[in-house]
Parts: structure tokens; sequence; C-alpha cells
């Protein structure tokens, strides 16, 4: 089949990397590559999957609507569950966009261009999907409007709504301004038709004239200035939820810095991840090339060390003292009942990884991806090990309490509320590629021309 | 009302009201109805009572109307609390056999779901070398509540006489203050409870009387602010045979458990009481005595421990 030769002769390319010579593209070329397509079987398979979880995750949720929350494992000691830590995986993969979209444009990192826009659908997509999870975390989700009516301004649920909400219309900003000149080369482009009428009411403004290019170009650096305290303020008031109790595992003052390096390095993952999928999917070897590999494969690596330096300290210095509160609980993180979950997140999610990417054959398309997905399936392991263990393990004895209220394993409701919270996000990314270009023609146009002048 | 200042003779007297007051529940008629007296025909059977002079008169049977309880108190009372109190509960472990009547009684009273207890009774095992003992362990009403700093809707709450209430009808089920109280006192609603009357149910809610409890929220001792403003004690103190809750007000330094009433300073200071987790901060309303001289042993309450 004509798919598995071209598969094999991918395969040929990433055992032998060569220094690719950079190739010259003719604007019409880059944009009949990069507008968006219709999709394929594949593409229809996948969306049938996502929609599939979805529909079960729906279904649970009435389930839970109708009976309470009883329908969940969660009871009085276990009181959080896989939604909360759901909640933690999306708003720290959701620092992505930050860390490319923001931190790399500001820093004048040219080669990081094609992928501003995967980061940041993955950043929006995230955080939709995060103030989803918690909103069918809460037990009377029909008082929501109590925080706004009632909201106490010292609680930190109150400021994570408020940096949340800030850094939701932040992302979309940056993911709808820069989108604009592609919008009219999309227009111009696209037949009439359904397509055509949305990006007619997007961005039909835009006529690329220069005074728009200013504005908009302002207008970006300006977000990206304004959203790397927000990111960092998400993320640290998240931590915040655990570390402003007294519980073993959550009292510890180094939250804030150990939640956003894990949160980068997540995040980092997931593009990896989506680099692969779009670049294999979409034939863009000509835009995500080896070279983007590399980079990114590197910049993980750094992330994961940073990581790995934060998990030594959170878990190795209290290990050292064992206090009583903690004695029970580091005892069942290292060699109790949570130990080979523990075990499987640091080895698999972090230094197995870290290891492989450190050499250069590692820092290729397919080992990429292979440890963008152990990077993410153990930063979700991660989290779920931030949450649960500390709440199992409280001060006082559990007693007095049915047999059920003292373990906890995620319900069926529960898992697929979860898969479909994520598959919900995976929907968002996806429905985005279809209509919009996932790598930014007009900015590509513009870098290659800037590319042949230096020439 | 005061519940110090109460007579010992007052104090039977007003329990023999509310008693009869119970008996009498179960009729419908309301005294305030129309021709409720005409109804009446006496029965013979003769009741002695105390008068508010302090005389012993006897009183037919079928005079004694149930009184409709005291009307509710409004939200915004509930959330200020008793004026001119502080309460404060000290418990002594010396005292504690783990019968759990305390248990049945704040749980039967309050319509608790049947796989939740407000009231815990916790086999305390500190130590390799020290001796176990049998806590009862109610909600502290802290002075630093960790549970009121961190809820988002204002749904709980720290009223002016210390008590930490809830209030079930805007409490939107984020279990924030579950995970912040480290005394792990908070109960939550994971269904509507299935232990109310549906007399009760309809009750209009009010947080001093915590009932009826509603699915999605949380629940947990309250101190039963609804027996103070009736001079009344809460039912755990009332219901434990052995005297082991003392209930009372810091502003008038003494504590009672029904039958023996002590200054309470005097009492920390004879019988060392402590706090539980105070290093914490949380700066707890309960105090608990050391179980020094038990009165039982440790496992004359394993007899009756369901785990």
């Amino acid at each position: 089949m004509e798919h598995s030769n071209s598969l094999r002769k991918v395969k040929k390319a990433q055992l032998h990397p060569i220094h690719k010579e950079k190739v010259v593209l003719s604007d019409e070329q880059i944009i009949s590559d990069l507008l968006p397509r219709k999709f394929g079987k594949l593409g229809i398979i996948w969306i049938a999957i996502l929609l599939a979880f979805c529909a079960v995750g729906m279904f649970a949720y009435y389930r839970q609507l109708r009976y309470g929350l009883i329908v969940t494992s969660m009871r009085d000691y276990a009181s959080w569950g896989i939604y909360i830590s759901n909640f933690v995986f999306f708003v720290a993969i959701s620092l992505v966009g930050s860390l490319i979209t923001a931190v790399l444009r500001l820093t004048g990192v040219h080669w990081a261009t094609p992928l501003t826009r995967i980061a940041e659908i993955i950043a929006v997509a995230a955080i939709t999907f995060g103030a989803i999870i918690i909103i069918v975390d809460m037990g009377r989700p029909d008082r929501f409007y109590n925080l706004f009516l009632f909201g106490r301004l010292q609680s930190p649920i109150i400021w994570d709504v408020t940096v949340i909400t800030t850094y939701f219309f932040i992302s979309c900003l940056l993911l709808y301004i820069p989108l604009l000149p592609d919008m009219k080369i999309l227009l111009s482009n696209t037949k009439a038709g359904g397509p055509s009428k949305l990006y007619k009411f997007m961005g039909s403004f835009w006529k690329g004239t220069h005074l728009q290019f200013r504005i908009s170009k302002k207008a970006i650096n300006i977000l990206c200035i304004a959203i790397v305290p927000v990111a960092f303020s998400i993320h640290t008031v998240t931590s915040w939820l655990f570390a402003t109790t007294y519980r073993p595992g959550w009292d510890s003052t180094n939250f804030g810095a150990y939640f956003i390096a894990g949160a980068f390095l997540a995040g980092a993952g997931a593009v990896n991840v989506a680099m692969f999928v779009f670049r294999k999917y979409y034939k863009l070897e000509n835009y995500i090339t080896q070279e983007h590999f590399d980079k990114m494969g590197k910049i993980t690596v750094m992330l994961g060390m940073l990581y790995l330096y934060f998990n030594v300290n959170e878990y190795l210095v209290p290990y050292f003292k064992m206090k009583k509160p903690e004695v029970a609980f580091l005892d069942s993180l290292f060699t109790g009942s949570f130990s080979i979950l523990f075990w499987s997140a640091i080895f698999g999610g972090m230094i197995i990884p870290m290891i492989v990417l450190l050499f250069k054959k590692g820092r290729t398309p397919l080992p990429m991806f292979v440890c963008g997905i152990m990077i993410v399936v153990g930063a979700w392991f991660k989290r779920y090990l931030i949450v649960t263990p500390t709440l199992l393990q409280p001060f006082l004895p559990m007693h007095n309490v049915p047999e059920s209220y003292k373990h906890y394993f995620p319900s069926w409701e529960e898992w697929s509320i979860a898969l479909a919270s994520l598959s919900g996000a995976l929907l968002i990314i996806t429905i985005f590629v279809r209509f919009f270009p996932i790598i930014p023609i007009q900015e590509t146009i513009i870098e290659q021309h800037e590319k042949e002048h230096h020439h | 009302m005061d519940i110090n200042n109460t007579s010992r003779k007052e104090f039977l007297a007003s329990l023999l009201t509310t008693g009869l007051v119970l008996a009498g529940c179960s009729t419908k008629k309301s005294p305030f109805e129309e021709g409720a007296d005409e109804m009446v025909k006496p029965t013979g059977e003769k009741v002695k009572l105390l008068s508010v002079d302090g005389e012993v008169i006897e009183v037919d049977k079928a005079f004694l109307k149930p009184v409709p309880d005291m009307p509710a108190v409004t939200n915004s009372e509930a959330r200020r609390g008793i004026p001119g109190k502080k309460f404060v509960m000290v418990i002594d472990l010396s005292r504690c056999k783990n019968l759990r009547k305390c248990q049945a009684a704040c749980n039967h009273m309050h319509h608790v779901h049947s796989d939740l207890n407000w009231l815990k009774v916790y086999p305390m095992d500190e130590g390799e070398h020290t001796a176990p003992y049998w806590q009862p362990t109610t909600c502290m009403h802290c002075d630093e509540p960790p549970c009121v700093k961190v809820c988002p809707v204002d749904a709980t709450f720290k009223r002016q006489d210390g008590i930490v209430l809830i209030d079930s009808d805007r409490c939107i089920g984020c279990r924030f203050c579950m995970a912040a109280c480290p005394y792990s006192i908070r109960v939550f609603n994971w269904e509507a409870p299935d232990t109310i009357p549906e007399e009760v149910c309809g009750q209009p809610y009010n947080p001093e009387t915590s009932v009826p409890q509603k699915k999605g929220t949380v629940g947990k001792c309250d101190f039963c602010p609804d027996m103070a403003r009736k001079g009344e004690l809460p039912h755990c103190v009332s219901a434990c045979p052995n005297g082991t809750f003392f209930y009372g007000d810091l502003n008038e330094d003494s504590v009672t458990n029904g039958a023996e009433t002590f200054r309470f300073s005097d009492l920390i200071r004879d019988k060392a009481g402590y706090q539980l987790m105070d290093e914490l901060g949380t700066k707890p309303s309960v105090y608990y005595l050391p179980p020094a001289a038990r009165n039982f042993p440790f496992e004359k309450g394993m007899e009756n421990d369901k785990g």
C-alpha cells in the first residue's frame, strides 16, 4: 500500500538523519502545503473515537448529576480524585502556550515560529477543559454563580478562577491575532461555502496593510509579555490549592516552582507529540524539520532536568527527616500502595525520556514522539500522585467510616468523564486543524523571504 | 437563657418541658388554632410540674399542648451568632468507653446520612510505648479556622460566639474545606441523606439546625447552636452516660456536662487540659483532659468498636 511505502521512506530518513539543505519554497508552495484540508479516513476514525468517548462521558455525567457524587469512588478521605488531578494536568499542559508562543517569541527564537500555533491551540483546548472538569467536580454545579455573587477574595479558589479566566482570554487572543493574516490567505484560497463564511466573519477586515501589521505586531508583543506572569500565576495558584493546607505531601514551600517546572515539561512533551502527528499526517517535513525535533528535544531535556531537581527537593528532603505525619505518606509512595505508580511516573515519565533525548539519535521524530507520550502519560499519573495519596494519609486515624472510605480507585463514571475531558480537548484541537492552518502561513512566508534576503 | 446561671431545678424543669414538647410532637394540633381549648377533655391523668414560682403543681395531662418549635433564625442572624458567648467544649478522655451514644444521638438528631458520622471516636494509639485511649472528636470550631479561610463562597463562616457553621444553601460542594481541615472532621453528602423523615424534609433550612442536610454539600458538627438558643446542651453532651463531654461559655469560665459544672480554667489547670494539634495554629475551641486515672480500660471499648 502506498501509505506503508511512504512510512518506510520516512523511517529511513529517521535512521540516518542527514543535515537537510535549507529548502527554498515558493509562496504558492507554502500556501498549498499549509492550507487546512478535509479529513481522510484516519481523521474521521479519530474524530469518531473522540466523539464516542465524549458521549460515554456525558452519560456518566448525567448519572452523576442525578445521583450525586456517590457515583464516583471519592469519599470523605479521598475527597479529591482524578477530576482534580485531571484539572491540574490540564492547567499544566496549557502552560506550553506561554512557553513556546510567548517566551520563545520574546527571546527572538525564530525556529519556533511553526510551533506557535500548535502550542497555542493546545493551551486553549487544555485550559477550556480544565475549567469544565472543575465544574464537573463540584457537588452543586447549579450553584456555580455563587462564585461570582458571594466570591471571597481570600480564597485560593477565587484566585484560581480569576487567573485562569485571564489566561484563557489572553491565550485566545494570542491564537486569534496571529491567525488574522492567514485568514486573508484562507479567504482567497477557499471556495465559497461553510468554512469561507467562518473566515469572513473572523477576519475579513484584515487587509494586510502596513498599519495593520504594525498594530498586530505590537498587540502580539504586549500579549506575549502579559501572558508570562499570568502563566506563572495559574500554575502557582493551582499549586496553592494544595500548599495552603497542612497535609503531609502538600504542606511544602516548594510547590509553586515545582508545579511550574512540571508544567513546562508536560507541555513540551505534548508539543513533541503534536509536532510528530501533524508532520506525519499533513506531510509537513519541510516546515517541522529535523532541526525542530533536535531543538525541542534539547529544551525537553533541560526542562526534564529542572523538574527532576524539584522532585529531589520535594521528596528526598522530607524523607531525610521522616516527620511523623509524613512517614505513612512517604512510605506509601516509595514502597507502599502507590509505589509502582510513583516509580513508573518518575522513571517512565522523566528519567528514561530524558536519557533517550540526551542522544542526537534520540532527538529524531519517532523517539521524540514516543518520549513525548511517556512524558505526558507520566505527567498525568504524577498529578494523581500529588492529589490522592496525601488525602489517604490524614493526621487522625481513618475510623468510624465504611471500609470503602479508606481506599480510592476511580469508578467507571470517573474514568469515562476524565477520558471524555481529554477527548474533548483533543477534539477542539482536531476541529481547529480542520479549518485553520496549524502552521502560520503568513509568518512562514515572511520568514522564507527573510531567509532569501540573507542569502 | 443562660445555661450557667440556671439553677438545677429550673434546668430540670426546662428538660421536662422539652420532653413533653417532644412527646406531644406527634399530635398535629397547634395550641394557637381556633377552638383548640374546647376540644380538650380532661383524661384524669395528672402530671406533676414545677411552677414558675418553684411550687410543685399537678396538671391534667390533656391540658399540656405541644408548642411549635421556636421560629427559625434568619440566615443573617445565623451568620452573626449568639452575642456575648464564646462556646468551648472540654472532653474528659479518662471517661470515654467508646459507647458512641454521643455519635448515635448526634447522627439521629441531625438526620445524617447512614454512612456518615459527624462525631468520631478514634482509638488513639500514638507511640510505641504510649497507652492507647478513645478520643471523641468533634469539630474544633477553631479560632483560626483553615476551612473558613479557603471557602470560595463564604458557605462556611465563623460567628461571634465562636461557632463555625455551614450554610448548605450556599455550599457549592468544592470540598476545599475538607482538604484544608487537619482534623478530617468534615463529611460530604455524596448522595442525599437517607435518614430524613418526611416532616423534616419540608422544614425550612437554617444553618443553626443543619437540618435537612443537602446532597452535594459539606456537613459537620455544629455545636448545636439551636439547642444553645433554647438554653440546652448539645445532643452529644446529654447523650453520654459517662459525662465525658463538658460544654460551656469561655466568657463565663464555666462548663457543664449536665450533671457536673466546673470552672473551665480550674478544670484545665487541674487536669492538664490540652488542644489537639494546636501547633498548627488553628486555635481550637475544644480542649481535652488527658486519660489519667481512667474509668475504663481501653479494651472495654474494643467490644463496641466497628472500625
